[in-house]
């Protein structure tokens, strides 16, 4: 990316996520809270500080954003209200929303089905794997 | 017609960086009444009080014209100039062109537009000022003390060693306060009983101080160098002055399960107890909630035993009224309730404690005898897990926790985890940790020494969650440094809650009419040159319900709201504010509206007889205020209808006269 | 009392006793369930991006039909209800998200009739059971009580989180499914995991990593002596499911067990 197309990108993330990483004082309560963090390349506490310094590249082409559970635990327990969740969420959207980023494609669902699976979790999928 | 001077400061470039100064001094030389004016880099300084004495000299000034800072800053200093010059003090009047005009605004057009106006307001008032003085009252040489922890104790020493009486009121059994709870004391770990404890003792043998132990204030009237105040001493339903403190007592009483607050309900005490060993006074107390002979009559063992008839069921609150010169508020902190942060599990298991528990647990008159053993099953920990800043450094808008920094957290942190480590070397312990900070003589050294020497795990990174499973408490966390989460199964976990004022500080500070911030700390008058004083006069500071301060700084801030107390004392009388509130009896209707505002009860009645036009004479009734009760707040000025009421030195025609400047 | 009802994709379907249960308990206790016409599936999560309109339509099309019925709007699965929630709470505070909605949702010339005031309050059912009904009332009702059963309550993320907008319960120490295990006469076994995430969703390409969670959750469960546990959430109990060995059942079959309405 151009240093001009970063710079728009990481105002856009903090637009639509509603999140000020300045507000955070690196205690790293995110990050000993997310029940993902095995599962993660940059965890969330990395989230907030790389967007702060700009660098949004990584995050964008991390499985990462795809791990996040949305269990909202970092956002609730995070002491200055700084709501990690909200920006990996943003970055998410901003991923999706360029061609052909899709995560997951519907012909990619009949395989992971099962007996049991409940419909929510196929359309939760949609919502966060797919534009 | 006043001659009047305008001095206009530039306070360095804190006011001439966006107010041009010199173009205030020309615009307001045309002014009506003004016969001088000048700017200069430094008003207050020596150079330019001489510049104003030499003005007033030279060109026979009556009124002065200062702009510069806020008049709480510099007010009193100028008035000592003019006084100097030989023109009555109140002929002085402060333009506020750095506070209000330079500090907010960024354009030097706009600031300098400002001044001006702020100036003509100020020349148009001093043309109405007229000469004022000061009354006098006497000084009442007898301080009060509330609270009688570490600073109060500090206190009152100091006051009561330079010779004035000394009444220490404390809402609980003894006094002590949190450090009588406290095990040993960084940075030098002398044990807290071990210092305090003599302390504690001087403070009851002194002759010149008084304790009134289980007792709050309830009432507080008058003013500077005379208050009155009200204080209940409640009903311990002991005799103080017979009981010997032997105890007997508290070993016979049948009622055993009352829940010890101060070893902070860990364990148990009879319905008659003393609170601890070392307590002042060393007298029993009996808990009316327990106690089945003040709850339905029934036992009377207490009474039996006690071998000089010292327990007295009829007891009741005592009444103590009496005047003091001035009034010290130590009503020192509490840990924060942990309830709203069961992500640490602290409502779901006993082994997850707070840093104030943790003391009680490795003090060995504590209710283990100093044994650290989990509360749940008494064993020993192996694993320990102690978590910084639970509820401080939150964001000012978050739903839980305080926005400060505790301040002492760090330092005793470093002490627990350091005698865990010396006492049971074969325990593990963990730090986790956002930030060191350990400013303080010997502190830095004193937590390298934990680290370095005792072994013990700082982790930069916080506890997320805390899980009680079986016998453990799984604890996980982020290691920020190693980029790692760690799953630690730990035995016991300490958190180190916020401290917050207690909560009698805020009623407190109604009564007193002291200032409070946000988060019901007391107000200094000023944050670095007046910090033990409230700007409310005559009551001072002390301790923690200021801000957190660890003890060294507790005693230090103690002994110098000590040296305030004893310099108003020294006086004989003090010299009032004379601008107070006067009422004219001619227009005065008797109706009562300005009585009900005051808030400092300044305003009486009196019938008084007039001579109507018609020769004869009518009783009337009119108001009349008390000039050295009178704070000169013009509550009443504002609620009089018939304009009877006016505030000397801020008359409804001065001030309408800045607005008019202002206006024009 | 009338409430509009949202049941959502899952109720429908591989949930029905879910749905069936709320339906006929709430009858029993005076509350009638109207199920929305033609509502549309939620979508099982909120996206918190503030420029996201198309995936949030469903939801204030079913907040506005319940605004126009004058009644409050009740889900039963915690998913829906998240959404929901969310989505109210932003038509709410977020003006220019608001304004932007109802442009979506409006036919030329129509807005006042059509638009979303944002005038609804949304109910989870368990919300409907402590605030409208009440737990007394339930335990009046309750004809075969539970008695000496030890159920875990869990909870999840999404009936609790974001706790700021969700206001359902402490979002650490919540206790009103506890207080429904009360109310029906059995002992709320607590644990510190019942508010903690299964692995929701990421299970679909990431079944490990749910395994994990949700066997962590179960675990502390058991460790703390629960016989079974209770859920609101189809895909909670399914994450569960797989990976354990107590039973989970949706709370509303307890309730209807208690009522009578069914043999256990």
């Amino acid at each position: 990316m151009e240093k001009n197309d970063i710079q728009n990108t990481v105002k856009e993330i903090i637009r639509i996520s509603g999140v000020n990483p300045k507000k955070c004082i690196k205690c790293g309560k995110c990050s000993g809270t997310c029940p993902a963090y095995d599962e993660m390349e940059y965890h969330p506490h990395q989230f907030v500080s790389m967007v702060d310094m700009g660098d949004i590249e990584p995050l964008l082409e991390s499985p990462s954003i795809f791990k996040c559970l949305s269990c909202m635990a970092c956002v609730d327990r995070c002491p200055r209200g700084v709501e990690p969740a909200k920006l990996i969420e943003a970055i998410r959207s901003v991923k999706q929303r360029m061609q052909g980023s899709n995560h997951m494609k519907p012909d990619d669902i009949p395989a992971l089905l099962d007996e049991e699976l409940p419909q929510q979790a196929i359309v939760s999928a949609l919502r966060k794997y797919m534009k | 017609m006043q001659r009047i001077g305008v001095f206009v400061c530039w306070c360095g470039s804190n006011i001439a960086a966006t107010v041009d100064v010199q173009r205030v001094a020309d615009a307001v030389r045309s002014e009506p009444g003004v016969v001088f004016s000048v700017d200069y880099q430094y008003m207050c300084s020596q150079a330019g009080q001489s510049m104003i004495v030499d003005a007033v000299k030279e060109h026979q000034l009556t009124g002065l014209v200062i702009c510069s800072c806020s008049p709480r800053m510099h007010e009193s200093t100028f008035r000592k100039t003019a006084q100097l010059a030989g023109i009555n003090p109140y002929m002085v009047e402060i333009a506020n062109i750095r506070e209000q005009c330079s500090w907010v605004h960024k354009d030097i057009f706009i600031g300098t537009q400002k001044a001006i106006t702020l100036a003509k307001a100020a020349i148009a008032k001093v043309n109405l000022n007229t000469p004022l003085t000061s009354g006098e009252s006497k000084v009442t040489k007898r301080a009060l003390v509330i609270g009688g922890g570490i600073a109060g104790i500090q206190s009152a020493l100091d006051i009561a060693d330079a010779g004035f009486p000394v009444d220490l009121v404390e809402k609980e059994a003894t006094i002590g306060g949190k450090m009588a709870q406290l095990d040993k004391t960084f940075p030098t770990l002398d044990c807290a009983a071990c210092i305090l404890t003599p302390k504690m003792v001087d403070v009851a043998q002194h002759e010149n101080i008084r304790i009134i132990s289980h007792a709050q204030v309830e009432e507080v009237g008058g003013f500077v160098g005379n208050f009155h105040v009200k204080i209940r001493k409640k009903a311990r339903f002991v005799d103080e002055s017979i009981c010997t403190g032997c105890g007997l007592c508290t070993e016979k009483c049948p009622q055993k399960k009352v829940p010890n607050a101060f070893n902070l309900n860990m364990d148990h005490h009879r319905a008659i107890y003393i609170p601890f060993a070392q307590a002042v006074p060393k007298v029993a107390i009996i808990d009316p909630d327990y106690c089945s002979m003040l709850k339905n009559g029934k036992c009377g063992v207490c009474a039996k035993v006690c071998s000089v008839g010292a327990i007295d069921y009829q007891q009741k609150d005592e009444i103590i009224e009496e005047d003091y010169g001035a009034i010290v508020t130590a009503t020192g902190y509490n840990p924060i309730s942990l309830e709203k942060y069961d992500e640490y599990a602290y409502s779901l298991s006993k082994d997850v404690i707070t840093s104030l528990e943790f003391e009680r647990l490795t003090n060995a008159a504590g209710p283990t005898q100093g044994h650290l053993i989990r509360p749940s099953d008494g064993k020993q920990p192996h694993t320990i897990v102690f978590v910084q800043c639970v509820g401080s450094r939150c964001a000012a808008n978050a739903e839980k926790g305080k926005e400060y920094c505790s301040k002492i957290c760090c330092m005793y942190t470093a002490k627990h985890a350091m005698l865990v480590r010396d006492k049971y070397p074969d325990t593990e312990v963990y730090v986790f940790y956002i930030d060191v900070r350990t400013p303080g003589k010997s502190f830095d050294e004193f937590y390298r020494r934990a680290v370095e020497e005792y072994g013990v795990h700082y982790i930069k990174g916080m506890v997320g969650k805390v899980i009680p499973e079986g016998n453990t408490l799984k604890v996980q966390a982020s290691d920020l440094l190693m980029n790692k989460q760690l799953h630690i199964d730990a035995d016991l976990v300490v958190l180190a809650a916020a401290i917050e004022p207690d909560r009698s500080a805020r009623p407190l500070a109604t009564m007193l009419t002291a200032s409070m911030d946000t988060n019901d700390f007391f107000t200094e008058a000023h944050p670095k040159l007046r910090p033990v004083e409230s700007p409310t006069a005559g009551i001072f500071l002390s301790g923690t319900c200021q801000g957190p301060k660890d003890i060294p700084e507790t005693v230090s801030q103690a002994s110098a709201a000590a040296a305030k107390v004893i310099g108003l004392l020294c006086k004989n009388t003090l010299k009032g504010n004379p601008c107070v509130a006067v009422s004219d009896e001619m227009m005065c209707n008797g109706c009562s509206s300005c009585a009900n505002v005051c808030p400092y009860g300044a305003i009486t009645y009196e019938s008084k007889e007039f001579r109507m036009p018609d020769r004869t004479t009518r009783m009337r009734r009119v108001a009349k205020v008390n000039p050295a009760v009178c704070q000169g707040c013009g509550c009443c000025t504002v609620a009089c209808p018939s304009g009877a009421m006016d505030l000397d030195g801020f008359k409804n025609q001065q001030i309408m006269a800045e607005v008019d400047a202002i206006c024009k | 009392m009338k409430v509009s009802y949202f049941p959502g994709c899952t109720l429908k379907t591989k949930a029905k006793q879910l749905d069936d249960y709320a339906r006929s308990c709430a009858e029993v206790l005076g509350i009638k369930m109207e199920e929305i016409p033609n509502w549309q599936c939620c979508g099982g999560v909120f996206n918190t991006s503030s420029d996201e309109i198309a995936t949030k339509l469903s939801a204030v099309r079913a907040l506005s039909y319940a605004e126009k019925q004058g009644q409050p709007l009740i889900s039963v699965c915690s998913a829906c209800h998240n959404v929901l929630k969310q989505t109210n709470h932003a038509m709410q505070t977020d003006a220019v998200f608001a304004s932007r909605v109802n442009h979506y949702i409006t036919q030329p010339g129509q807005a006042a009739a059509q638009a979303y005031m944002g005038n609804t309050q949304v109910y989870h059912y368990l919300e409907l059971l402590r605030d409208i009904i009440g737990f007394d009332r339930i335990r009046d009702a309750v004809k075969k009580p539970l008695t000496g059963k030890k159920i875990g309550a869990y909870y999840g993320c999404l009936m609790l989180r974001p706790s700021s907008t969700m206001k359902m319960d402490d979002a650490e120490n919540p206790r009103i499914m506890e207080d429904f295990i009360r109310a029906i006469g059995a002992e709320p076994v607590i644990y510190a995991m019942r508010n903690e995430c299964c692995g929701g969703y990421v299970t679909m390409e990431d079944p490990a990593l749910s395994q994990k969670k949700s066997t962590a959750i179960l675990r502390n469960a058991e460790a703390n002596g629960a016989d079974f546990l209770i859920t609101a959430c189809p895909l909670c109990k399914y994450n569960l499911d797989k990976n354990g060995n107590i039973p989970v059942v949706y709370f509303t079959e307890l309730l209807a067990r208690a009522l009578g309405i069914v043999e256990a």
